[in-house]
Order: structure tokens, then C-alpha cells, then sequence
């Protein structure tokens, strides 16, 4: 029996019945035994309601060959007896359970930790609260609670965190997010103005405003035969790549300063503003927002502005690598990293866990060079970066060299690159395909972005779901700091830099 | 690490910033409408109004699409000192050369208090980063903002205002008010963001709650998307400035 459509990261959008509805138990079966093969994991998964009842849709990545596939199942409406969980045997479909459960209240019998995730505003049962959160703890005089948050010490989002300490000792930690949430889904299909959902899109993680728009962009282009330009692809890929460095060298930076290594604290401020500030003289905004459209930009790249981008990364490649050199030999940095905050790789694979924390556990997970998209599918090689100790200090080395990685791509992209006659302006009405599943995945600075939407039949977006790669990796953060000392846990936390936003939508 | 040179900007009053920054928009009116109505259609916010032509800085995200739209009717310049201390004057009016900063609306005690040294809690209720991560540079190597006696602090005891950033998120909004009223008297409050002070885009979302800002009274109002750290120097050293 067919159980998937299978497609690509590049192909059209596919029809909505073309996609096979299964039962559920068959599919089940199937992912209980494919996804104990690592070349599997889950894109996402989520439910939309239709007339009778709920319509589930699974979106798998294969590692292996670059393929999608898609499957979707609608179990009778009025069955009270729930869906045998698929958390139960592969931990990584945890979120994606426990968010259709709380929206609609879906039984998944089985699931270990049936939880609610962000407390959305829409969630099935509103009883249930930020305030009566049901953290797990443990009985025992020799134990004792830690809690932090809601809102934290510095400027940051706010996210609340249970530690179970023995001494100093972290036994566990829960982290309970949704504070952040703001009904961004909701906001994407309650309005069909394209301007406004690419800036929904741009502020989902603002930390990844070009990564999310992309993704947005990509997922509405997919959605047309229209096309776009070679040189557009190019240059959304120099406008990732430098968000990646940017952001890598805010976490160097923020991994120094916990641990009072100051001077590199500051030159990694120093660096980031000058990367940024190139991003802003491209497109006016340090983070570049209104940087990615749909179908075309507002900022084809000039000579002048390429020249710029060209000196300037070519200074922050050169003086990071001083830095990189100095972390690589200090003593006190390595005692204090290495060895620190472990997630094994199985542990990681397990979770689900993707991007440059997953490579920092010797898990290759990266979209650009598993499903590439735009410029990463033509004449582009990304080599990922995969560290092996599961650290603290793998997820710092891991940035290390990506930063010099994306600084050489940059470079090379611009080289012998001339300003571009073809790239258009931004098309905010292109006719979509009715009755489509679209997708898109892109490999962000923290990792895999996938946002999937449903079209009706006269192709307005009329379901839209976002996944940040935090969503996965939250839970590698609370693993990382088990047996740690809880006062190693701000270097734990600034080593995954997750996003709340993101998260809570 | 010799090779790294100077970082600060020397001086923080005298900063001008890229030309394709957007800033302070000027509006001016035409005969012909037609162009501006397109424009107000497509904007995200609903921050132009037409008939008069205005532009509310504090719903506009500075995404500069109306500007293409409406080239005659509106063009962003560089301006960054959009800082104001009432709601209504970061609506601005076709003509209109300089944003309005109305000195007489702030508080007599801010300066006598607070002109030496200034402390502040921030809270992200729904924010999406890039507001915090701004707020975040004003202290760095760069902006240096610590040189004046301004800066964050961790507790809200110890803390002579509030920074709010983000739409207001539900599940926010009674940790906000907690953190707010901990804080003892006198105190400021900033609202920093478009989004923290209109809600931008998710201003009618069911999953935000705003009556925060109908309780307590606002001494600043930072717009942006998001607000740069520029604009935030520029608003707290004038807020502060002895009338």
C-alpha cells in the first residue's frame, strides 16, 4: 500500500488529493519501524479541522536522498478511543502530540508526557494554565525546587524553568514555555495580505527574520509557476549566511561573558555590529527585515553594496579568527566548556534534536546540504560542520567554524558576482494553486525552519503552521544540564540559544 | 587581539546612521490619491490614513513599502529621534519637517531623580528578539549607554522604570503587571517597539491583552520594528534632560 506522496524541497506544491489518506494504524506501523532508521525524522505534523472532524498531516524528511514525504489520515469523528501515541516508541514526535492535544484534545494513549506546550489561546481545555502547570517533581527531604522565570535576569524572553536539585546538582529540569505566544498562526491566515504575512513571518523569530521570510517566501513561490532569478536565489543565500554569522557571534560572545572571559565578550559585540550594520546599510534594518519578498526584492544588491559586504566580512572573518584561535588555547574557557553539558548522540537523535546543536552531538542534520533549496541546489556544495564531543564546547566549536564557513561562502558568492538586471520587485498577488499543500525548509542559524500551508479552492493560505527548529532542541537544553551544576546552566542555555517566540508563536 | 582597534562611538549625540535606514517618515499631499490608497491597502499595520494623509509611527513597522507605493506621498529619511512623549505625536501629519518631542508632558521629577543614574527593568511580553537583542546593544562595546549612568538591572527592586517590549502577550500580562508594581515610586515607564505600543501586527490577535497599557500612565514611546538602539539613547537622554 502506498502511505506517502513522496516530493522534494524544490518541487511544486502538491494537491491536496493527491496525498494519501491512510489509516492511521497502518501508518503507525510504518513509522514505528522507519523511524528507527536515523535517516528519517519528522518535518511535522499537525491537524486542521475539516468538515467531520479533525485531518492530520505528517510531513518525514529522508536524510538519505533528500526526499519529503507526505501522508495524512482522518480517523472517524465521533471515536472516542484516541490514537496509539508514536511518542511512546520515538521520542521526537513529543511536541507535535502534545500541541494537537491541547488545541484539540486529542488522546494519545501512551504518550509519556502528555503536556500542554504554549498554552495557546485557542487550546481545547482553558482550565488548564500558565499558572497550574504540572511540574514533575520528586518526593524527598534531601531535594529541593529551583524555579526561575517567567521573567529572567537579563533582557530576554520570558520562559519558566523548575529545577530539581540535589545540592548543587541539577536532577532535572522542566521548562515550561507559552508565554511568548502571540496567535501567529492564527495572524497568517485571518488576513490574505501578503505584505502582512511575510512580516508575520519576519517577526516569528526576530532573531531569524530571514530565515523565517524565506521560508515564507519559498513556500508562497512553490505555490506558483511564476519562478524566480538565479541572482534572487544568490542573494537570499548571502542574506542567511549573514545571519548566521551575526548570530553565531552573538552566542561566542554570550558564551564568554557567562564564564568572564570579557575581552572576547567585546570583540564578538564589536563584530556582530559590524556584520549587522552591513545587513542594515543593505536593507535599512540591522536584522534584515524587508530584506526577503516574495518573487522578488526590494534590495537587489549594487556594486557599491557589494563591495561593502565583500570589505566588511572579510575584516570580521579575518579578527574572529584571532578570537577563535585564543578561545581554542585558553585553558580556563576549555575547563569550563568541555565536558559540560553533554547530550549523546543517540540522546539528541532521539529528541529529535536538528541544526547546529544536533551537529554539535555528531548528528548531521542540515537542510542545505540534505534538502537544499534555492541557491543550495544549483551550484553550491555545503560541507556540514559536525563536532563529536556532545558539549558545551562542541556547540561553541561548532560556531567557531561556521562563522568562517559562511564568511567563505559570502565571499564566494560575491566574487565574481555583477548587480543583477533580472531580480524583480516583490509580487504580493500572484495567483496561488487552489486546494494545495505547500512546504518549506530551510536551514536557519539555529537550524531546520519548516512552515507548511493548506490553500482552499481559490488559493487563499487557509491553514498555515511554522516550526522552529526551538520547538525540537528545547528539550535537549533540559537533558544537557542533568548531573551539571545548576550554576553551569547559563553556559547550557546560551550554548543552544533557543528561541521563545518561536516556540510560542 | 591588538588589531581590533576602538569600538565605542565617541560620541553618542552626534551619530548619523545609514542612508537606507528608516526613520522619521515625511509625508506630503497630492491631487491625485490614487497611489497613497494603494498604499494604505497594503499596509500591514493600517498605519496610513489618507484622508487627511497620516502616518502613526507607532503602528508603522518601517518595512518602507508604502514609500515604493506612494513615492510622492511618503519617503523615509534617516531620522532616528523619533522618541515622543505622548501617543498622539508619534502621528505624523503631511508637511510635517521634525518628529515632535513635547517636553512640557514630561514629569518634573525624571531629572531630579533620575538624570544621574538610571536603572531599568525590561520585560518581553510577546516580543519576537530583535527589540530585546537592541536593548541589549545599547549597553555593549559600541553604544557604550553605561557611560551616562543607564543601564538594566535584573531585579525590579532595583529598578527605577519598566521596559516594556512586545505586544502584550495573555500569558504575559499578569507576570508584567507583578513585575510593574514591585517597583517603587517614582518610576518611568517605556514602551519600546511599534509592536509594544500598538500591538502592530498581532494588535487584534485573541492571544493579547492590552489593558496593562490602559492602567498605568506612559512617559515614553520608542517606535520601531525594532526600536534602534540610537533611537533609545536619544529618547532616554532627552526624557532626562533638566527642563
Amino acid at each position: 500500500m502506498n502511505l506517502y506522496l513522496k516530493t522534494n524541497n524544490i518541487a511544486s506544491a502538491v494537491k491536496l488529493a493527491d496525498i494519501p489518506t491512510v489509516e492511521y494504524l497502518d501508518l503507525y506501523n510504518d513509522l514505528v519501524e522507519r523511524m528507527q532508521d536515523k535517516r528519517y525524522h519528522i518535518a511535522h505534523y499537525f491537524a486542521t479541522e475539516v468538515e467531520k472532524g479533525l485531518k492530520f498531516f505528517i510531513l518525514l524528511l529522508d536524510d538519505a536522498t533528500g526526499e519529503v514525504l507526505i501522508s495524512s489520515f482522518q480517523p472517524d469523528y465521533y471515536s472516542e478511543e484516541g490514537l496509539a501515541s508514536l511518542t511512546a516508541i520515538h521520542q521526537q514526535f513529543h511536541p507535535f502530540e502534545r500541541e494537537m492535544h491541547e488545541l484539540y484534545g486529542i488522546k494519545f494513549n501512551g504518550h509519556p508526557w502528555l503536556k500542554p506546550l504554549r498554552f495557546s489561546h485557542d487550546r481545547r481545555d482553558k482550565q488548564s494554565t500558565m499558572d497550574n502547570y504540572p511540574f514533575y517533581t520528586i518526593e524527598g527531604n534531601e531535594l529541593h525546587e529551583v524555579n526561575v522565570g517567567p521573567i529572567h535576569a537579563g533582557i530576554i524572553e520570558p520562559g519558566a524553568f523548575r529545577f530539581i536539585c540535589n545540592g548543587e546538582q541539577v536532577l532535572h529540569l522542566e521548562i515550561a514555555l507559552g508565554y511568548q505566544h502571540r496567535g501567529v498562526e492564527g495572524e497568517m491566515v485571518r488576513n490574505q495580505n501578503r505584505l502582512r504575512q511575510t512580516l508575520i513571518s519576519e517577526s516569528t523569530a526576530g532573531d531569524t527574520a530571514v530565515g523565517h521570510a524565506t521560508a515564507y517566501a519559498e513556500l508562497v513561490e512553490k505555490l506558483s509557476d511564476k519562478g524566480i532569478s538565479s541572482d534572487l536565489k544568490r542573494e537570499r543565500v548571502v542574506a542567511i549566511e549573514l545571519e548566521r554569522i551575526a548570530m553565531h557571534l552573538a552566542d561566542t560572545g554570550a558564551l564568554a561573558t557567562d564564564i568572564g572571559f570579557q575581552l572576547y565578550q567585546v570583540a564578538c559585540e564589536a563584530l556582530r555590529t559590524v556584520t549587522i550594520n552591513t545587513t542594515q546599510a543593505w536593507c535599512g534594518n540591522r536584522f534584515g527585515k524587508s530584506l526577503i519578498r516574495p518573487f522578488g526584492s526590494n534590495f537587489p544588491l549594487t556594486e557599491a553594496k557589494i563591495e561593502t559586504i565583500r570589505k566588511n566580512i572579510a575584516d570580521v572573518r579575518r579578527r574572529y579568527n584571532e578570537v577563535r584561535t585564543d578561545i581554542l588555547e585558553a585553558p580556563t574557557l576549555l575547563a569550563r566548556f568541555e565536558q559540560c553539558g553533554l547530550v549523546p548522540t543517540e540522546e539528541m537523535w532521539h529528541i529529535g534534536g536538528v541544526g547546529m546543536a544536533a551537529r554539535s552531538s555528531n548528528l548531521m542534520r542540515d537542510i542545505r546540504a540534505t534538502h537544499p533549496s534555492g541557491f543550495y541546489a544549483e551550484e553550491f556544495h555545503h560541507e556540514p560542520v559536525v563536532k563529536q564531543d556532545c558539549d558545551v564546547m562542541s556547540r561553541l566549536a561548532t560556531r567557531l567554524d561556521e562563522v568562517l564557513q559562511s564568511a567563505d561562502y559570502i565571499e564566494s558568492l560575491l566574487k565574481d558576482y555583477k548587480p543583477s538586471t533580472e531580480i524583480s520587485a516583490p509580487d504580493y498577488d500572484a495567483k496561488l494553486s487552489t486546494d494545495s499543500l505547500s512546504f518549506s525548509v530551510i536551514e536557519g542559524w539555529r537550524g531546520e525552519i519548516c512552515h507548511v500551508a493548506l490553500t482552499d479552492e481559490e488559493g487563499n493560505i487557509a491553514k498555515y503552521k511554522i516550526k522552529d527548529p526551538s520547538v525540537h532542541n528545547w528539550l535537549g537544553l533540559a537533558i544537557a544540564v542533568r548531573s551539571e551544576g545548576i550554576s553551569d546552566f547559563p553556559i547550557n542555555n546560551k550554548s543552544f540559544n533557543l528561541s521563545y517566540c518561536g516556540h510560542d508563536l | 587581539m591588538h588589531s581590533h582597534g576602538w569600538q565605542y562611538i565617541p560620541d553618542l549625540k552626534n551619530v548619523t546612521l545609514t542612508e537606507e535606514f528608516r526613520g522619521f517618515p515625511i509625508l506630503t499631499e497630492t491631487e491625485d490619491k490614487s497611489d497613497l490608497e494603494r498604499a494604505a491597502k497594503l499596509c500591514p499595520t493600517g498605519a496610513i490614513t489618507t484622508e487627511p494623509l497620516t502616518l502613526d509611527m507607532g503602528e508603522c513597522l518601517f518595512c518602507g513599502e508604502c514609500a515604493r507605493c506612494a513615492k510622492q506621498n511618503i519617503r523615509f529619511t534617516n531620522n532616528y529621534r523619533i522618541a515622543a512623549t505622548r501617543r498622539e505625536d508619534l502621528v505624523v501629519k503631511a508637511g510635517q519637517t521634525e518628529p515632535v518631542f513635547n517636553r512640557e508632558a514630561v514629569r518634573d521629577d525624571i531629572s531630579k531623580y533620575f538624570g544621574e543614574a538610571l536603572e531599568l527593568r525590561e520585560v518581553s511580553a510577546g516580543g519576537d528578539c530583535s527589540v530585546e537583542m537592541e536593548l541589549n546593544a545599547t549597553g555593549n562595546v559600541n553604544f557604550d549607554f553605561g557611560r551616562y549612568g543607564v543601564g538594566f538591572t535584573a531585579s525590579p527592586r532595583h529598578s527605577d522604570g519598566l521596559v516594556l517590549t512586545g505586544p502584550i502577550s495573555s500569558n504575559m500580562a499578569e507576570a508584567l503587571d507583578i513585575c510593574y508594581n514591585s517597583i517603587a515610586e517614582p518610576k518611568i515607564l517605556v514602551v519600546c517597539g511599534s509592536e509594544a505600543i500598538s500591538g502592530g501586527l498581532f494588535a487584534d490577535s485573541p492571544a493579547v491583552d492590552r489593558s496593562f497599557l490602559d492602567k498605568y500612565k506612559v512617559d515614553l514611546w520608542l517606535p520601531g520594528a525594532p526600536t534602534h538602539p540610537m533611537c533609545f539613547i536619544d529618547g532616554i537622554t532627552r526624557l532626562r534632560e533638566k527642563k
